[in-house]
């Protein structure tokens, strides 16, 4: 954008948005710090953010942390070559199994979930159909069902951002590589991985933003071994009603959030800044 | 089949390339010398190349043979080939640096950083990019990434360089400079080069060999002066510089006739009257008066070219190109003067009566196609 004033139009075209924004955006922000730093009283204090010192929340969050992180892990070292390998096939072979990447978010997340703790359930579809209901292999509320749940429902936001940018890769450049020495692996690791940093590292933000705070997955999968933060959060708002200590967490979530992705555009220097967040 | 080796450096036999129901090569053989400089010229779509994709191992041939000092590399993938390539559009590596992309083949072979740091810096020397390597690649002109780009490719030491239309994306000027370079680098390092073109002055400029190609087949191969003096075929004479191609008669050796007159020519080995098609090249041709005339007609167009002007000159219906020094007003009759060693005979082709005659030429026509062939390639 120049820096010259903005035409009429330009603002008109830009006005809904901007209403948008602070209505849905600025406004809640705002609110959201405000009650942060205030006890129910609307006094100024910072007990609501001291208080996530505690022992039991931190460890909350680094449950939370952790599980986003090797959840995006996971949909990372399925998606990537699941996006080289659909980039290679025939156009008409792309689009359909893109489309068949996508077709689980056509259900809504709520549903897929519970779907999912059907299958896994010890007395769920899969342990009915191995036969072991007598001895089931116990998968729902352990860590496992809650990375499980966050892989599966995130996966195709990895899978698509890569594949936008492996299919879209200069094709003289690949086989300048192998004119150059590099055979199938060594064009992956030299050219096409570094290629494709900008849509790897949009795709590990889609995963690992919505990962970490997730509510719905570790509660539905994770029972209450595995409370994340954003259980927490709920909690506070619709049970315990405790508004400024939810804000507090939501508050440091936000802070942990822009943190890492800072951390991951850091990791991949590249000017062209393609679908970067940050 | 490894015993092949009578001495050919490259050798092509007979290979045939079909693209879904697309037959791009037929039956094509073609040798290649060591430290040969070879083109590949044709129209857009005759199959060059192609031709130097096989050679680059990105295309497998459907049948015949690629061998390289005698041995078969048909299956060999591109990247245990000692052939490497110039590609038309540069292919750099955008996340690399100038120096990364030259050093890119060298890192990959694990050579030693004091090597690679030698060669890059030699290779950067030899195509003037000396001190650009941290430059990024984005930064740099068109001719420059095309230097990088040979850099890039000669730093692995490649016995053979293919180069698809390298200068195809430059301007005129450039164009002109970097002939004179690639070829001196040519001769410099002793490298057989293979060169695609449409453009035939390159062609002709640079070239040991020449390779005009057409619809998938091998329509000549010469050097410059045999291509561009002694046409194969109606195809050949008309693609390399200006032709006036005539139907006529072969009647004895060194006897032809066309456009209804007998002329002495240096040809022979023909049937007794073999029809065979004439080429006229525009700046054989002298300009005299009617009377002096072997040949005589109107002139229908004149145009001023900078060193001559060319005329069209309508003999019997058949429009002849001619350029000459002398201006000639529209409308004004000439005779025209063709001495026996400006007569070239050919043999009657499938392209004979195709090209030659110069009834719907105007300087618009050939602009527009020239613009749609650059377009295609």
């Amino acid at each position: 954008m120049n820096n010259k004033r903005t035409s009429l139009l330009q603002r008109f075209v830009a006005a809904p948005y901007t209403v948008w924004s602070v209505l849905f955006i600025v406004i809640p922000l705002v609110m959201v710090v405000y009650y942060t730093f205030t006890d129910s009283n609307g006094v100024f204090t910072t007990v609501n953010v001291a208080k996530l010192v505690e022992k039991e929340y931190l460890s909350i969050f680094a449950r939370s942390v952790a599980y986003a992180f090797i959840a995006t892990v996971v949909c990372l070292v399925i998606a990537f070559p699941l996006a080289y390998f659909i980039s290679q096939t025939k156009p008409r072979t792309q689009k359909l199994a893109i489309m068949l990447t996508m077709l689980p978010m056509w259900t809504n997340l709520v549903i897929r979930t519970y779907s999912l703790g059907n299958l896994i359930e010890d007395t769920g579809v899969i342990n009915t159909a191995l036969g072991l209901l007598d001895n089931p292999i116990h998968m729902i509320n352990t860590p496992f069902a809650v990375i499980l749940g966050m892989v599966y429902n995130y996966l195709p936001f990895m899978v698509l951002p890569i594949h936008t940018v492996i299919s879209k890769l200069d094709k003289n450049v690949i086989e300048a590589s192998q004119d150059l020495g590099c055979n199938k692996f060594k064009v992956i690791t030299k050219v096409i991985l570094p290629l494709s940093k900008s849509g790897i590292v949009s795709g590990i933000t889609m995963v690992f933003v919505p990962a970490i705070s997730t509510f719905y997955i570790s509660k539905k999968l994770g029972g209450t071994d595995n409370r994340l933060i954003g259980e927490v959060i709920e909690d506070s708002f619709l049970y315990s009603e405790n508004w400024n200590f939810g804000s507090a967490i939501s508050f440091v979530l936000m802070i942990i959030i822009m943190l890492s992705i800072a951390i991951v555009n850091k990791f991949s220097d590249d000017e062209e800044g393609g679908g970067m967040l940050l | 089949m490894n015993e092949l080796s009578n001495g050919a450096f490259l050798r092509l036999q007979n290979i045939s390339v079909k693209f879904d129901d697309d037959q791009i090569l037929y039956n094509l053989s073609l040798d290649i010398n060591e430290k040969e400089f070879v083109t590949l010229l044709g129209p857009s779509g005759c199959g060059k190349t192609t031709t130097l994709r096989i050679l680059g191992g990105f295309v497998t041939p459907d049948s015949g043979d690629v061998l390289f000092e005698g041995k078969r590399i048909n299956d060999v993938p591109p990247y245990e080939r000692q052939i490497n390539t110039i590609f038309q559009k540069y292919a750099l590596f955008p996340h690399l640096n100038v120096f990364e992309n030259v050093a890119f083949g060298l890192r990959v072979q694990k050579k030693p950083e004091s090597e690679i740091k030698k060669t890059v810096n030699e290779m950067l020397e030899l195509v003037n990019l000396k001190g650009f390597g941290k430059r990024d690649i984005n930064s740099l002109s068109g001719g420059q990434q095309q230097r990088v780009s040979i850099a890039r490719a000669l730093a692995v030491k490649p016995r053979v360089l293919l180069l698809d239309e390298p200068l195809g994306a430059l301007d005129l000027k450039l164009r002109k400079d970097m002939q004179v370079e690639l070829k001196n680098i040519q001769q410099r390092l002793g490298i057989t080069f293979i060169y695609v073109t449409h453009d035939q002055e390159e062609a002709l400029s640079m070239s040991d060999t020449v390779v005009v190609m057409d619809n998938g087949r091998i329509q000549q191969i010469g050097t410059p002066l045999d291509i561009y003096n002694e046409p194969e075929n109606a195809f050949v004479a008309d693609f390399i510089g200006e032709s006036n191609i005539i139907d006529g008669v072969m009647l004895e050796d060194f006897k032809a006739s066309f456009a209804g007159k007998t002329f002495d020519c240096l040809d022979k080995g023909f049937n007794a009257n073999e029809p065979v098609d004439v080429v006229v090249r525009p700046e054989d041709v002298d300009v005299v008066p009617v009377e002096k005339g072997m040949l005589s007609g109107e002139v229908t167009s004149v145009t001023f070219k900078g060193v001559h002007f060319e005329i069209i000159v309508d003999i019997n219906g058949f429009k002849w190109m001619i350029q000459t020094t002398d201006y000639e007003p529209v409308g004004a009759k000439i005779g025209l003067y063709i001495e026996p060693d400006a007569i070239h005979i050919m043999k009657k082709s499938e392209y004979s009566g195709v090209f030659g005659d110069y009834s719907s030429y105007s300087d618009e026509l050939e602009k527009l196609s020239e613009n749609v062939e650059e377009e295609n390639e």
